[in-house]
């Protein structure tokens, strides 16, 4: 049998073990925002492990144009508001992209000035958290680019996206911002990116769900803390009832 | 002295402790799962082959089922998630502590050949696959290991083939439930519980 005092020593060891490991992933950036609540443990164990897993910076599958699908689907409409429909109708000359927060220097970048930077192609799999998915190319900037241009101040450890849909909003931290298949896109299947898919830009996060690759961007924040955004969740995901991380 | 314990119809078997706390574990994470698979499910209820499938496409497989999104269903992938967790850490630990304890080499004779090839199917094949094509699914997992996806043909083949293995391991605890009861249903709980037998 197992004495009393061998169980309160195995508790107090479990305990001190839990606490040691868990200040040791917090360090490691392994633990995600919405870790709260009894999901919270199962999303801080898929969210770490996958963290560890991918250090290397793998690469998500890329296909060839044989691969892309017929009608990539686009799954909802473009913000029904006077503000985007103004900015398309003069093509999103008016259009800006905000960078700022925890970077050196705050900018403002135009789809022409996106357009003149180096681009990036890719032909990846888009799945959506239903179930269904498709192919597509995508090009643009990669967001290292434009980070690196804007300077990101060393405490920086998430990057916050905003649409000029208000109810879609989300952020990464800064390991998925700066891997090179994470792009800016504006152009879709070899065409100016449809606004059913995200014009003026869309963000791509490959190694992560759909509802990560954000439309419509209108803002991005650097920052080192996501409790000061919405609900501290750190997207609108998690406070909708969704996990933050979607590498799934 | 052995042979008078089995002489009497069927006695339910004696579990050890690791099997009895584990089958309990697996219980409760096996139903976490169902309940957030068909939660995941019927977000949309078609199943397609190949690496891609959408409403614009034909399906391999139109289940009569709508398509709901129950209460948004975002709890349901984290509930499959932390179930997953359990699940798969609880099985790891019963087949370890099963193959030291040569659990799985075991001649019971409170069980007929074909009842040990299904459990030794179920444990090795079906949960195991299971998994394999669960971790298909995620786009950062095939990013290190594209081969777990490529293998099945594509990551809509491998939501198909997790769909099919989930509809055999339910059947399977089904049968086992209706094999359960018809052999004594309390006398078989209890063995599970207190690890006793009593004829």
């Amino acid at each position: 049998m197992i004495s009393r005092r061998k169980l309160i020593a195995s508790g107090i060891g479990v305990i001190a073990g839990g606490a040691g490991l868990t200040m040791v992933a917090r360090q490691k950036g392994l633990i995600p925002p919405d870790h709260n609540g009894i999901f919270g443990v199962g999303e801080t164990l898929t969210y770490g492990a996958q963290r560890l897993l991918t250090a290397g910076n793998s690469m998500a599958r890329e296909f060839t144009r044989a691969d892309i699908s017929q009608v990539p689907h686009p799954n909802g409409d473009p913000p029904h508001t006077d503000e985007f429909r103004q900015l398309a109708s003069r093509k999103f000359a008016d259009w800006r992209l905000n960078i700022q927060g925890l970077v050196a220097r705050p900018a403002a970048f135009s789809l022409d000035e996106l357009k003149q930077m180096p681009v990036s192609t890719q032909i990846t799999h888009l799945a959506c958290e239903e179930g269904w998915s498709y192919i597509a190319e995508w090009s643009g900037v990669r967001l290292a680019t434009i980070l690196d241009t804007a300077g990101v101040l060393p405490q920086a450890k998430y990057l916050v996206y905003f649409s000029l849909d208000a109810s879609w909003w989300d952020s990464i931290d800064l390991r998925e911002a700066m891997h090179p298949q994470t792009l800016l896109t504006y152009g879709m299947n070899g065409h100016d990116l449809p606004t059913g898919h995200g014009a003026p830009l869309r963000l791509r996060v490959p190694r992560q769900l759909g509802y990560k690759s954000v439309k419509h961007l209108s803002r991005i924040v650097v920052t080192d803390d996501l409790k000061g955004f919405g609900k501290g969740l750190g997207s609108s995901a998690p406070e909708a009832g969704f996990s933050w991380y979607a590498g799934i | 002295m052995q042979s008078t314990m089995q002489s009497t119809s069927i006695n339910a078997p004696s579990h050890s402790a690791m099997v009895r706390v584990t089958h309990w574990i697996n219980v409760v994470s096996f139903f976490g799962l169902l309940i957030s698979g068909i939660a995941i499910l019927i977000a949309h209820p078609r199943l397609y082959w190949g690496e891609t499938g959408n409403v614009e496409m034909p399906a391999l497989l139109n289940l009569p089922l709508p398509f709901v999104l129950v209460g948004q269903n975002g709890w349901g992938r984290y509930l499959h998630f932390l179930s997953a967790w359990i699940c798969v850490l609880n099985g790891m630990v019963y087949v370890l502590s099963g193959m030291v304890a040569r659990h799985f080499l075991q001649l019971d004779e409170s069980y007929n050949r074909s009842q040990r090839l299904t459990y030794l199917g179920v444990i090795f094949v079906v949960f195991p696959v299971v998994i394999w094509t669960g971790l298909a699914m995620s786009p950062a997992i095939v990013s290190v290991f594209p081969s777990l996806v490529t293998i099945w043909g594509g990551q809509q083949s491998a939501r198909t083939v997790h769909f099919v293995l989930a509809v055999a391991a339910v059947v399977f605890v089904l049968v086992h439930i209706i094999m359960v009861s018809r052999s004594g249903f309390v006398k078989q709980v209890t063995a599970m519980i207190t690890g006793r037998s009593k004829s």
